[in-house]
């Protein structure tokens, strides 16, 4: 890099190369502000484009078009009605959600504990490349290896013994044969955890080591300086890694289309077939032409997807953010690392 | 005298009451059954993936296009050559936008607009892939009447743009401010300073982040889905239908014919073998590199 320093030239003098560099800094942030601005262009194309294909759908049916259940894109008898997507899409999140966070949270509470290191942390290692495995292997693993397992073992078992609770039971009974919402939910569980976990472990490692000397000073146990320290501390950090992770799970789409068993059904049972929004996009696009308004009701369909993942993603770093500055963390960015590699 | 010492500690330990005591167990019990779940996904399916892939793979699946469905033999050469088709398309546009937008967030950004622009960068991250798909569907397929491998590209260029940027932000940020100060010292113009100081810093640190989103394009499926479509012999035409790894094995996953669910599952052992070893890789070089900046 030495060799690349600038070499001072004695008779030309300073001014003149200070005017000539003024003029290269000038293009080169011109030039690096336009790309970076570029960034905002997309996002705006990108709504733009896709309000603009579903202002049909939107226009054609209304609310109806969120609150309708009835989907059918033969021409001329067209109707669409996207609640049983919308439904779909939130159920498996949620179910991802709620099996992936408290595992997140425990994982990001051992690995904190562990000093990090790339072999002395096999565990994290393990964790971050859950994020790396691209989504249509998830799929196939889960269609033809976990889904029969589901099927025949674990969901006539969750009916028999928790499906007979009063009234949380009625999740759990129904038919466990074919793909269904759980098994998606289990699915997308697996593949938001590594999302979850990175960055409740950021959060969690803001926490000030202060505190936690203090109450273990004060003779607290593991479980209580948990409560008592980490917790309070890290609360809306980990409501944002939750947003995080739900932001994605609602917009996965292979692994969910290929065991959430593709129907349009709405009802208590978890063991029943669901379709997502995602899902119904990747399978619909080919037929949907402009002659009616299927193209425009994916499209609008895609406008739901993007909005609900857009407010989760910024939701989420508003939240990130606030509670990494709160704890006088520096980088709040460090928090975002797992981000960049999570597959859809 | 020891003897006198040693009572309080004893004393404390004994104070934790049998309750809280159990309650303590149970959670690092917890806590461990946390770490045992989190391991058991990723062995599970390396294990099953490369078990049922490794037979699929010989020359003729790397070598030939599809069989008729039912018929033996045959392979899926034309999802890789579509696969490194598209990608490396995708990843020539996506590395000067994002190593660009970086710089300017790293260099250049304390403004208000670049405030917005980091923030931005950040939702885009959250783009959920189908929609990255069905935006450029709509913006190019449909416009130009066709499927084709320069439309999946761009649909992975919206997923990694924003992926490239701000990593590279980070690992720029990284680069000491010393350096920087030292050689604007000695008047040497920002740009050259970034270009000829900062960047070389970073180098593999861009590298890394550059092989983190080429391992997210390489394993993405719905965009290439709505875009690319798919197709059954060899193509290079940038503006044609192409096929694609990922894209190969959710058709395959989604057929009755079993030597093609093999196929799938060829396809799926490739796919985790790139991905891991890409993002290994790239963990390895970014540890080694913070370890020399520091």
């Amino acid at each position: 890099m030495a060799r690349t320093a600038i070499q001072l030239d004695p008779n030309t003098g300073p001014p003149a190369p200070r005017r000539r560099s003024r003029v290269g800094d000038r293009v080169f942030k011109g030039a690096s502000a336009t790309v970076a601005v570029g960034l905002l262009a997309l996002l705006a194309l990108l709504l733009g484009d896709l309000a603009v294909g579903g202002a049909r759908a939107f226009a054609k049916f209304g609310l109806g078009f969120i609150t309708g259940r009835n989907w059918n894109p033969v021409f001329g008898r067209e109707q669409f009605g996207a609640l049983p997507f919308i439904f779909g899409t939130l159920v498996t999140s949620a179910i991802a959600t709620v099996l992936a966070v408290p595992v997140s949270v425990g994982l990001a509470v051992l690995l904190s504990e562990v000093h990090s290191g790339w072999l002395r942390n096999p565990l994290a290692v393990f964790v971050d490349l859950l994020a790396a495995i691209p989504s249509v292997v998830y799929g196939l693993w889960g269609l033809f290896i976990m889904k029969p397992v589901f099927d025949h073992r674990v969901e006539p078992f969750l009916s028999a013994t928790v499906g007979k609770v009063p009234v949380v039971g009625a999740l759990f009974r129904g038919n466990p044969n074919g793909g269904d919402l759980f098994t998606a939910g289990v699915i997308l569980a697996i593949m938001i955890l590594p999302t979850v976990t990175a960055v409740t472990r950021e959060v969690v490692a803001t926490v000030p080591r202060e505190l936690l000397e203090g109450a273990q000073a004060l003779g607290a146990t593991r479980y209580e300086t948990l409560r008592m320290a980490v917790l309070p501390y890290s609360r809306s950090g980990i409501v944002g890694a939750t947003m995080l992770g739900l932001g994605r799970a609602l917009g996965e789409t292979i692994a969910v289309s290929l065991v959430v068993g593709n129907g349009l059904g709405i009802g208590a049972s978890l063991f029943k077939p669901g379709y997502t929004i995602p899902a119904v996009i990747a399978s619909e696009f080919r037929e949907a032409t402009n002659v009616g308004v299927h193209r425009s009701g994916l499209l609008a369909l895609a406008v739901l997807l993007v909005v609900i993942a857009f407010v989760m993603a910024a939701l989420s770093r508003l939240l990130l953010r606030r509670s990494v500055r709160l704890m006088g963390g520096s980088a709040t960015v460090a928090a975002e690392r797992a981000a960049f590699q999570v597959n859809g | 005298m020891a003897s006198m010492a040693t009572p309080p500690p004893v004393q404390l330990t004994t104070g934790i009451s049998g309750r809280r005591k159990a309650k303590d167990r149970t959670f690092t019990l917890f806590l461990w059954a946390c770490g045992v779940l989190a391991m058991l996904p990723l062995v599970f399916i390396a294990a099953y993936v490369v078990a049922k892939g490794y037979p699929a793979l010989n020359v003729a699946f790397f070598t030939k296009e599809p069989a008729a469905p039912g018929e033996p033999g045959g392979g899926i050469v034309q999802s890789f050559i579509g696969t490194g088709l598209i990608v490396g398309m995708a990843t020539s546009i996506a590395v000067p936008l994002g190593a660009l937008s970086g710089i300017y967030l790293a260099e250049y950004g304390q403004g208000r607009l670049a405030r917005g622009v980091r923030f931005v960068a950040e939702v885009l991250l959250c783009t959920p892939s189908i929609v990255a798909g069905a935006f450029i569907w709509a913006l190019v397929v449909v416009a130009l009447g066709n499927f084709s491998a320069f439309a999946g590209a761009l649909s992975l260029v919206v997923l990694m743009w924003p992926i490239i940027a701000c990593a590279t932000q980070e690992i720029f940020l990284l680069v000491p401010q010393e350096l920087r100060e030292g050689a604007l010292a000695l008047g040497i113009p920002r740009w050259k300073v970034i270009l000829r100081i900062v960047v070389p810093t970073a180098g593999a640190g861009i590298f890394t982040a550059v092989m983190l989103a080429v391992a997210r394009g390489l394993g993405e499926t719905a965009p290439i889905l709505l875009t690319a479509l798919g197709n059954d012999f060899i193509n290079i035409h940038p503006m044609q239908p192409t096929d694609a790894v990922p894209f190969r094995v959710y058709n395959y996953a989604r057929t009755p014919v079993l030597s093609q669910h093999a196929q799938a599952w060829g396809g799926a052992v490739m796919l985790l073998v790139g991905v891991l070893l890409l993002s290994i890789t790239a963990r390895v070089l970014s540890n080694r590199q913070q370890r020399r900046i520091r």
